[in-house]
C-alpha cells in the first residue's frame, strides 16, 4: 500500500509542472494584459513599453517562466500586479474563503445524493424512483446562477430573512451572523453534486443489484442488511470517483456561484485575475486548483485501494 | 428493514420548516440602531487598492481615491451645470512659467495635516512624485508607478522651491498640465516610514488628506471615517462613515439595495429602473462627459475613408431607440459633448436617425442601393464607459440595416480589444468601427483617442494643427474657442459616429439626501447625508 500511495504522489510531479508549464502558454497566447489594464489604445509611443519594462514584462518568455518557477520553488508566489499584495496571501484567504461554502456544499449535496440514489435504486420504477430521479436530473440542469438568483429572490427580498450578497465576518463560521450569508451559497453549490451524485449512486446500485452474487447471496439466505453492505461495497469505487471529482470542480469551478454572491474565494480570485491580465495570480491559482485535484484524486485512489485491493496493482 | 421513502420526505419537511421559523425569528429580534454610515455598492469586480493609486479605473479614482487621498489640483465637484473645471485644492495656486511653458510652480496650501498628523508640505510632495515616477527612489512602488505614468506620461521633473513651493515640469508644453495633475494623488510619508517602508502594510493603514480617513480594509469591504481634522471645514463630511462593497455583477448591486444590505448601488441595470422607482428607491441621472461612439476607421479600401460613408453612417444610427432601450439613462449624442456645451459650437451637421438621407450619401458613394454596405464592428460586452455594449450594439444592427449598412459584430473582452486596438496589430486589419465608451472630460483623453496616429487612422491637417495649438494656448477663454473650432470640425468630418451620452444612474435607498449630481466621473460624498 505504501509502494503504491509513494508511486501514485511522485506521478503527480510531471503532472503539476505540464500543467504550469501549459497555463503559463496559454496565459500568454491570451492578448490583453495588465498593461492593455492601465494605457488607452491612443496613448504616447513609448509608453507601453515603459510600463512593460515597470512590471518586467518586457523579458523574454521562458526567463519570465523561470523567475516565476524560481520563485515558486522557494515557497513564494509573488505579488499580485494589481493589487501589489503577496499573492500566497490573497490565495490562502481566497482558499480558505472557498472551502467554507464547498465543505458544507459537499457534506450537503453528497449526502442528499447518495440518499436519492439509494432511494430510487431500491423502488427502481416506482414513484421514489421517478421523485428523486426528478430531484437530481434537476441538480444536473438547473445552472446554478438562476438558481442563485431565484433562492436571492425568494430569500432576500421577498421574505428578507438571508443576506443577497457578501460573505460578513471573516474567519472560521462559528455564528449566526457568518452562518446567514454562507447558506444561500451552500444552497446553490450543493445542486450540482446532488444531482451528479444522485444519479451516479442510482445506476451503479441498480448494476450492482442486477449481478449475479446478489442473487447467489440472497439465495444463500443472507439477510437483507447484510445484503445491502455488499452492494455498498462494491458500487462504492465508482462513486467514490464522482465525489472526488465533484469536489474539485467545487473547490474551482464555483466561479459564478461566487460572482452572484459576492463570495471572495478562489473562484472570484482567478476570474478577476483573468480578467485584470493578473498573471502571476492567474498561474499561482492554477497550480494550486491543481495541487488540490491532484490531492483529491490520490485520497480517491487511496480509498479504492483500500476497499479493492485490485485496484492496488 | 423495509425503507419508507415518504417518511424521509416528512422529516425533510419538517425540519425545513424548523430551520425557516427558526431564520424567521431571529430575524425578528429588535435591530439595533443604525450607525450613519453610508454604504455602496461600487461597480467593480475588486476592492480598489487603498495606497493613494487606486486600482479599478475611475470608479477606484472616485470611491477609494479622492475621498481619502488628494491631489494638488482638483475637480469642482460642487457645480453641477456644466462639466466641472479644476480648483485649488492641496496647492492654493499655480502658475506657468511665461518664460519656459514646461515649468509650473505651485503654491501648497498651509495647515493641512495628513490623517496620521503629519504635515502636508513641499517635502510630502517632493517624496510623493519620487515614489511613482523615480525608479531608484527607496518609496518606489511599481503598482502606484505605472498606475500614475499612465496618467501623468508628460510629468518629467520635480523641484523643492521652499517648504510650500514646489515646481513641476513637463516634457512637452501643455495647457491641460493641471487636469493631467488631478490624478497624481498624496500619501502620508510619515505613515510609510512608520510602516518600516512596506506598502502592504500602508494599504492596510493608510494616510492621505482627505474628508475620509480608512479605518480598515478586509477582503469584503473598506470601511472608512469622517475626518474630525479636515482641512477644508467647508466640504467636511456629513456622514459619520462610508463602506465600500465591490459588486461587479449588476443583479447583485440590486439584490443588496432592495434586500437594505447597501444605500447606494452604483450604474443598476436598465432594465431594473421602472421597479426600482415603483419600491421608492431614488433613481439619480447626471449627464456625464462620456460618449458611447463607434470609431470610423478610414483605413485605406475600407468604406470609411469617404467622408460621405462616415457621414451616412452617423444618420444609420437610431440614437433615440437607445434611450429607449436604456429606460432613459443616456442622452442622444451628435458630437463629443453635449449640444447645450459651449464648445459643441455649430456644426453643418446635426445628427439624427435618418435612413434615406444616409442611403442618398452611399448613393453618392457609389454603392449600389441594393445592397447593403458590409461593415466589421469591434465591441466588447464589458469595460469601463462601454453600458450595456450588446444589447445596444444589437439595436443598432436593426436601425443601420434600414439605412444600408450590415453590420458584423467581432465581440473580445476588453483587455482583449485593448491589445488588439494598437495601431500596429494585424488583427485590426479588417476592422472597420472599433465601438468604445470613453471619457470626454479630460483633454488627455482626446489626445489619446484623436491625436494622430490614432485608433480611427484619422488624419486631418486642420484637426491636428488646432490639436497642437490647444496644447500650447494657456488662455482659457482661447482654449475653449479653439475646442469649439475643434468640434464643429470633428462633427462635420465624422471620425467617429456619436450614440449616446451616460447618464450615470445611481439607486439610493430613500434616506439618502444631499446627492450633488455632478456631471462628472467623479463624485462628492462630503455633501451626503442619512436620515432616519
Amino acid at each position: 500500500m505504501l509502494q503504491f500511495l509513494i508511486r501514485r504522489s511522485i506521478q503527480g510531479i510531471p503532472i503539476l509542472f505540464g500543467v504550469s508549464i501549459i497555463t503559463f502558454a496559454l496565459v500568454h497566447l491570451m492578448p490583453g494584459g495588465i498593461v492593455d489594464s492601465l494605457v488607452p489604445p491612443g496613448a504616447p509611443p513609448g509608453l507601453r513599453e515603459e510600463i512593460e519594462r515597470i512590471y518586467g514584462l518586457d523579458r523574454p518568455l521562458w526567463e519570465q517562466y523561470l523567475l516565476w518557477l524560481r520563485q515558486v520553488l522557494q515557497g513564494n508566489f509573488g505579488i499580485s500586479l494589481v493589487t501589489g499584495r503577496p499573492i500566497a496571501e490573497e490565495l490562502v484567504a481566497a482558499l480558505l474563503n472557498s472551502f467554507k461554502i464547498t465543505l458544507a456544499a459537499a457534506v450537503v449535496g453528497f449526502s442528499l445524493g447518495i440518499a436519492f440514489g439509494v432511494l430510487a435504486a431500491l423502488h427502481s420504477g416506482r414513484w421514489p424512483d421517478k421523485l428523486f430521479s426528478l430531484f437530481s436530473i434537476a441538480g444536473v440542469s438547473v445552472p446554478p446562477f438562476w438558481f442563485a438568483i431565484l433562492l436571492v429572490t425568494v430569500f432576500a427580498f421577498q421574505l428578507n430573512w438571508l443576506p443577497a450578497q457578501g460573505m460578513g465576518p471573516e474567519g472560521i463560521p462559528t455564528s449566526w451572523t457568518q452562518w446567514r450569508h454562507m447558506i444561500l451559497p451552500i444552497a446553490t453549490l450543493s445542486m450540482i453534486p446532488m444531482g451528479v451524485v444522485g444519479r451516479v449512486v442510482r445506476a451503479a446500485t441498480l448494476e450492482v443489484l442486477s449481478q449475479e452474487f446478489v442473487t447467489a447471496l440472497s439465495a444463500k439466505g443472507l439477510q437483507m442488511d447484510a445484503i445491502r453492505r455488499h452492494v455498498a461495497r462494491n458500487a462504492a469505487p465508482t462513486i467514490l470517483a464522482v465525489m472526488g471529482l465533484q469536489f474539485g470542480h467545487l473547490i474551482g469551478g464555483s466561479i459564478l456561484v461566487e460572482t452572484v454572491f459576492n463570495w471572495p474565494g478562489t473562484g472570484k480570485l482567478l476570474n478577476l485575475a483573468i480578467f485584470s491580465g493578473d498573471i502571476p495570480v492567474i498561474q499561482a491559482t492554477v497550480l494550486l486548483l491543481s495541487v488540490i485535484f491532484v490531492i483529491l484524486n490520490l485520497g480517491v485512489d487511496t480509498a479504492q485501494a483500500l476497499i479493492d485491493p485490485r485496484m492496488r496493482r | 428493514m423495509k425503507a419508507r421513502p415518504w417518511l424521509l420526505l416528512i422529516l425533510c419537511a419538517v425540519v425545513a420548516s424548523a430551520i425557516a421559523g427558526a431564520i424567521g425569528r431571529l430575524d425578528a429580534t429588535p435591530a439595533t440602531p443604525k450607525p450613519r454610515v453610508l454604504r455602496i455598492a461600487m461597480n467593480t469586480s475588486d476592492l480598489p487598492t487603498t495606497t493613494g493609486a487606486p486600482s479599478q479605473g475611475l470608479e477606484g479614482l472616485r470611491f477609494a481615491g479622492y475621498p481619502v487621498f488628494e491631489p494638488l489640483v482638483m475637480w469642482d465637484l460642487r457645480v453641477t451645470d456644466r462639466i466641472p473645471g479644476v480648483i485649488p485644492w492641496l496647492a492654493e495656486s499655480w502658475t506657468v512659467d511665461a518664460a519656459d511653458r514646461n515649468r509650473w510652480t505651485f503654491r501648497l496650501r498651509r495647515g493641512v495635516t495628513f490623517h496620521d498628523g503629519s504635515p502636508f508640505d513641499a517635502d510630502a510632495v517632493i517624496w510623493n512624485l519620487h515614489r511613482y515616477f523615480d525608479t531608484s527612489a527607496p518609496q518606489w512602488d511599481a503598482a502606484g508607478g505605472a498606475w500614475a505614468r499612465s496618467r501623468a506620461p508628460i510629468l518629467k521633473s520635480w523641484e523643492k522651491i521652499d517648504d510650500h513651493t514646489v515646481v513641476i515640469s513637463t516634457s512637452t508644453p501643455t495647457s491641460y498640465f493641471p487636469e493631467v495633475l488631478t490624478t497624481v494623488l498624496f500619501v502620508s510619508p510619515a505613515r510609510w516610514r512608520e510602516l518600516k517602508g512596506d506598502w502592504q502594510a500602508f494599504a492596510q493603514r493608510p494616510a492621505g488628506t482627505g474628508a475620509f480617513r480608512i479605518d480598515e480594509v478586509n477582503r469584503t469591504a473598506i470601511t472608512m471615517s469622517r475626518n474630525p481634522a479636515y482641512w477644508n471645514r467647508a466640504r467636511a463630511a456629513k456622514v459619520d462613515g462610508v463602506k465600500l462593497y465591490a459588486m461587479g455583477e449588476p443583479t447583485t448591486r440590486v439584490a443588496a439595495l432592495r434586500s437594505g444590505e447597501v444605500d447606494w448601488v452604483e450604474n443598476p441595470p436598465a432594465d431594473a429602473l421602472p421597479f426600482l422607482r415603483k419600491a421608492g428607491y431614488q433613481i439619480a441621472t447626471s449627464p456625464m462627459p462620456h460618449v458611447w461612439a463607434y470609431f470610423l476607421r478610414s483605413r485605406p479600401g475600407g468604406p470609411f475613408h469617404d467622408l460621405r460613408v462616415r457621414q451616412a453612417m452617423n444618420y444609420a444610427i437610431d440614437r433615440e431607440g437607445i434611450v429607449t432601450l436604456l429606460n432613459g439613462a443616456a442622452r442622444p449624442a451628435q458630437g463629443f459633448w453635449e449640444p447645450e456645451d459651449r464648445r459643441f459650437g455649430q456644426p453643418t451637421n446635426r445628427y439624427a436617425y435618418d435612413p434615406a438621407r444616409s442611403r442618398a450619401l452611399l448613393k453618392a458613394a457609389g454603392y449600389p442601393a441594393d445592397k447593403l454596405v458590409p461593415v466589421r464592428v469591434l465591441t466588447t460586452p464589458v469595460a469601463s464607459g462601454q453600458m450595456l455594449s450588446l444589447p445596444m450594439n444589437e439595436l443598432l444592427q436593426q436601425s443601420a440595416a434600414k439605412a444600408g449598412f450590415k453590420l458584423e459584430f467581432m465581440v473580445v473582452e476588453g483587455n482583449q480589444m485593448n491589445a488588439m486596438s494598437r495601431n500596429d496589430s494585424p488583427k485590426m486589419g479588417d476592422i472597420d468601427i472599433y465601438n468604445k465608451g470613453y471619457n470626454t472630460g479630460e483633454s488627455t483623453y482626446l489626445y489619446y483617442w484623436m491625436y494622430p496616429p490614432n485608433i480611427a487612422n484619422y488624419f486631418d491637417k486642420a484637426s491636428k494643427e488646432l490639436l497642437d495649438e490647444y496644447r500650447v494656448t494657456f488662455d482659457p477663454v482661447e482654449r475653449d474657442a479653439i475646442l469649439l473650432r475643434l468640434h464643429e470640425r470633428f462633427v462635420d468630418d465624422a471620425p467617429m459616429a456619436w450614440v449616446v451620452h451616460d447618464v450615470n444612474p445611481r439607486a439610493f435607498a430613500p434616506n439618502v439626501r444631499g446627492y450633488t449630481p455632478a456631471r462628472s466621473w467623479y463624485t462628492d460624498l462630503t455633501t451626503i447625508y442619512l436620515t432616519d
